[in-house]
């Protein structure tokens, strides 16, 4: 069974089934990194790109380490050692690329529909998105849920607050979306300002008040504020932001005795999130981590070596 | 040449006329309607069928001439226009140099002697280099043949500037033309804030942008006595202002896109930049309130914001793509099939948005086919079935979102002082 499609650009386009098999498939993967030998040859041959826009710590080298245990060869570009800095579009840095026969392409870049406008001019490879902008982040609100069903029986009926800069948010939106699917009660809080119009449109509960977010939640997703994406003034200080939004001991006594923390890097300590709760017991920050190298293996043998499948 | 049109039905609501009739055009001139024989020495065409109106007028519209003639040229932009059944067009002073002087204003004049097919009224800057700070100078524009101001492109940011403007502009009682948008509560975004750049990821310009400067205009127009005229208006409550200023006697009017009350931000897909625009495309509910407005005469005109863009500035990301999309050549078929046909709008109703009201908003002194009248005509073929293929369009820049829709009416012919520059073949 392959993922209908060529390319991974959203959760939007995923059916309930997609989702499914990625998380069992995913599962699969898992277990390779208790290997000695953390390496198996099911993409042997396959070269994959990875082309990123934008800096990133975790989604990169998941993308590579998943690559290379996979045995594909992987191959990153950096943006500010390429010809962009001589001025080089996007269509043709990625028609450039895919004259090598890439067989995929990861692109994370800062404007909202770059995956897609490469998959109009890129009809050769198989593109996925490590992040558009505000847009989308699918690889992240998978491994996600992934960690969430590691904790969790099911995520139909959990009760998950997702906290923070949701307007600049492409893991909210991924995850919302995600979620949704997948029939969570999702509550999305933050101050007004960082809450886009028309978000209550996704099937969640929009909230100012951390309180009612966290009553009994079984899962609490903390986002970063994105200070890079805001353009102007939303909050009148860290300290502020911090007092109401942030998530610390005291406020996590509101969730269930047994929820997880999660948060999708990077954290940014004292702010929204306190050290004592990053590091603490509820916390499943670095499992999200390791989870998303065995989801992004699963994404890359799914989108080409699934449907390879009869040959080998 | 004499010319006699035989057999169409003149539409001229100036002269309350709707009936199948001949028109002669002499030296230039309207010469007579009714049932004309026709002299061989005249050159005879049948318009059996057709719709014969007062020559239409596009007043808004993007020459780029000069400074940007790789994306349109005075002479490319009037063989568009001539295709789409105008007889003259409006255009704005965001060229490079900004058309902020009578020497800018005598050039595109003169560009369009050149090319020698539609009349081209230049629109004059409001303000220097349309920077926003001093008034052009509005007096020497309107001696060399402008007939509007408007820093189009970017709005007018002080409020006082915009009320000199309108104050100066009463010497020449031309109409001070307003491109409204309040920056700060546009945010840096590239299409209209709602539940759709939410869910596109993508930075959405507040409809409040639009209607704060919509009503900061209707005010000054009323202490002012000036005429107000709103750029591509496109909210709900953009038109309810203007409604209101009406119905307070003050002189404000407005036009509207085809866009605008065709496609709304929900037929955004795939992030094609062929559906980014400033004013962008709004919600479904404000498009039904354009088609009211253009219905119930809220709203004066159609004009198209026709904005050529080259491809390098439109296949990018939609965040950094141009704004605009060209309009003339779609602009007919458009309003026919969606206003007309559904019978939205009757035919004279039609023939004032395109001709009638221009030319009174412009003083141009056309919009009519009486006796004496300059021959501007516009005919046009009321079943005509076109499939929209950019290739074909005259204009040289490609940027539509309409490539591939099934239309129905359209120009088949267009008469400028009574010389034909444009006959639809086949």
């Amino acid at each position: 069974m392959a993922l209908r499609g060529k390319h991974l650009l959203g959760i939007e386009e995923l059916s309930v089934q997609e989702i499914e098999l990625i998380l069992n498939t995913s599962r699969g993967f898992k277990e390779v990194f208790t290997r000695p030998i953390k390496k198996v040859p099911t993409l042997r041959g396959k070269t994959v790109i990875n082309l990123f826009y934008e800096p990133s710590t975790r989604t990169r080298s998941s993308f590579e380490i998943a690559a290379k245990r996979l045995s594909a060869d992987a191959v990153n570009f950096t943006v500010s050692a390429s010809s962009v800095v001589k001025g080089e579009t996007l269509i043709d840095t990625g028609r450039n690329l895919q004259s090598m026969a890439p067989d995929i392409i990861v692109i994370r870049h800062s404007a909202a529909g770059a995956p897609h406008l490469l998959a109009q001019y890129c009809k050769d490879s198989c593109i996925v998105n490590a992040g558009d902008g505000m847009h989308e982040h699918p690889t992240q609100a998978l491994l996600d849920a992934f960690t969430i069903l590691d904790h969790k029986q099911n995520i139909e009926g959990l009760k998950v607050a997702i906290i923070g800069d949701i307007t600049h948010s492409r893991v909210a939106r991924s995850n919302v979306l995600l979620l949704r699917k997948m029939k969570a009660k999702v509550y999305a809080c933050g101050p007004p300002t960082l809450i886009p119009l028309e978000f209550d449109a996704y099937g969640v509960t929009v909230t100012y008040q951390m309180r009612e977010a966290l009553e009994d939640a079984d899962v609490v997703m903390m986002l970063r504020t994105q200070r890079e994406r805001q353009k102007e003034v939303f909050y009148p200080s860290v300290k502020e932001y911090s007092i109401l939004y942030g998530l610390d001991k005291e406020k996590m006594k509101w969730a269930k005795r047994d929820a997880i923390v999660m948060h999708p890097g990077p954290i940014n300590r004292g702010v929204e999130i306190d050290p004592e709760m990053a590091d603490g017991e509820y916390s499943v920050i670095l499992e999200q981590v390791t989870n998303g190298v065995a989801v992004r293996m699963a994404v890359l043998y799914l989108l080409l070596g699934a449907s390879e499948e009869a040959e080998s | 040449m004499t010319l006699l049109l035989q057999g169409g039905k003149i539409v001229d609501p100036s002269q309350k006329l709707e009936k199948k009739a001949d028109i002669l055009i002499e030296k230039g001139r309207v010469a007579g309607i009714g049932k004309i024989r026709g002299k061989k020495s005249w050159n005879r065409l049948d318009v059996t069928g057709r719709v014969v109106a007062p020559g239409f007028i596009d007043m808004h519209v993007h020459l780029r001439e000069p400074g940007r003639e790789d994306k349109e040229t005075v002479l490319t932009g009037s063989q568009a226009a001539a295709a789409a059944g105008f007889t003259g067009v409006m255009c704005m002073p965001n060229t490079d140099p900004v058309n902020d002087s009578a020497a800018v204003t005598r050039f595109i004049i003169e560009r369009a002697r050149e090319a020698g097919l539609v009349n081209v009224f230049p629109a004059g800057a409001i303000t220097k280099g349309s920077r926003g700070e001093e008034l052009a100078e509005i007096g020497e524009m309107f001696k060399a043949g402008a007939v509007a101001i408007t820093d189009d492109g970017q709005p007018v940011e002080n409020p006082q500037i915009m009320r000199r403007a309108l104050e100066y502009a009463r010497i020449f009682d031309i109409p001070v033309i307003d491109h409204c948008e309040e920056r700060a509560l546009a945010a840096g975004g590239c299409m209209n804030e709602s539940g759709v750049s939410t869910r596109l990821g993508l930075r959405g310009m507040s409809r409040a942008a639009e209607e704060l400067h919509v009503a900061r205009d209707v005010m000054l127009s009323r202490i002012t006595g000036g005429r107000a005229h709103i750029a591509h208006i496109s909210t709900a409550e953009s038109l309810d202002w203007v409604r209101q200023a009406k119905k307070q006697g003050a002189g404000v009017t407005c036009e509207v896109t085809p866009h605008h009350f065709i496609l709304s931000d929900e037929d955004i897909k795939n992030y094609d930049t062929n559906f980014k625009m400033n004013p962008p495309l709004r919600t479904p509910a404000d498009v039904k309130a354009m088609v009211r407005g253009l219905a119930d005469g809220s709203i004066d005109c159609i004009a198209t914001d026709h904005a050529p863009h080259t491809r390098l500035e439109k296949e990018v990301t939609f965040e950094e793509a141009a704004h605009g999309i060209i309009g003339m050549e779609t602009a007919v078929p458009l309003a026919w099939e969606f206003l007309v046909r559904p019978q939205v709008i009757s035919v004279p109703r039609l023939v004032e948005l395109f001709s009638v009201n221009p030319n009174r908003i412009l003083k141009l002194g056309r919009g009519t086919l009486q006796e004496g009248a300059m021959a501007d005509v516009t005919v046009i073929h009321p079943d005509l079935e076109i499939t929209v293929d950019v290739s074909k369009f005259k204009s040289k820049s490609r940027n539509c979102p309409f490539h591939g829709w099934t239309l129905h009416g359209a120009a088949v012919m267009t008469i400028v002082g009574g010389k034909v520059v444009y006959q639809r073949r086949g």
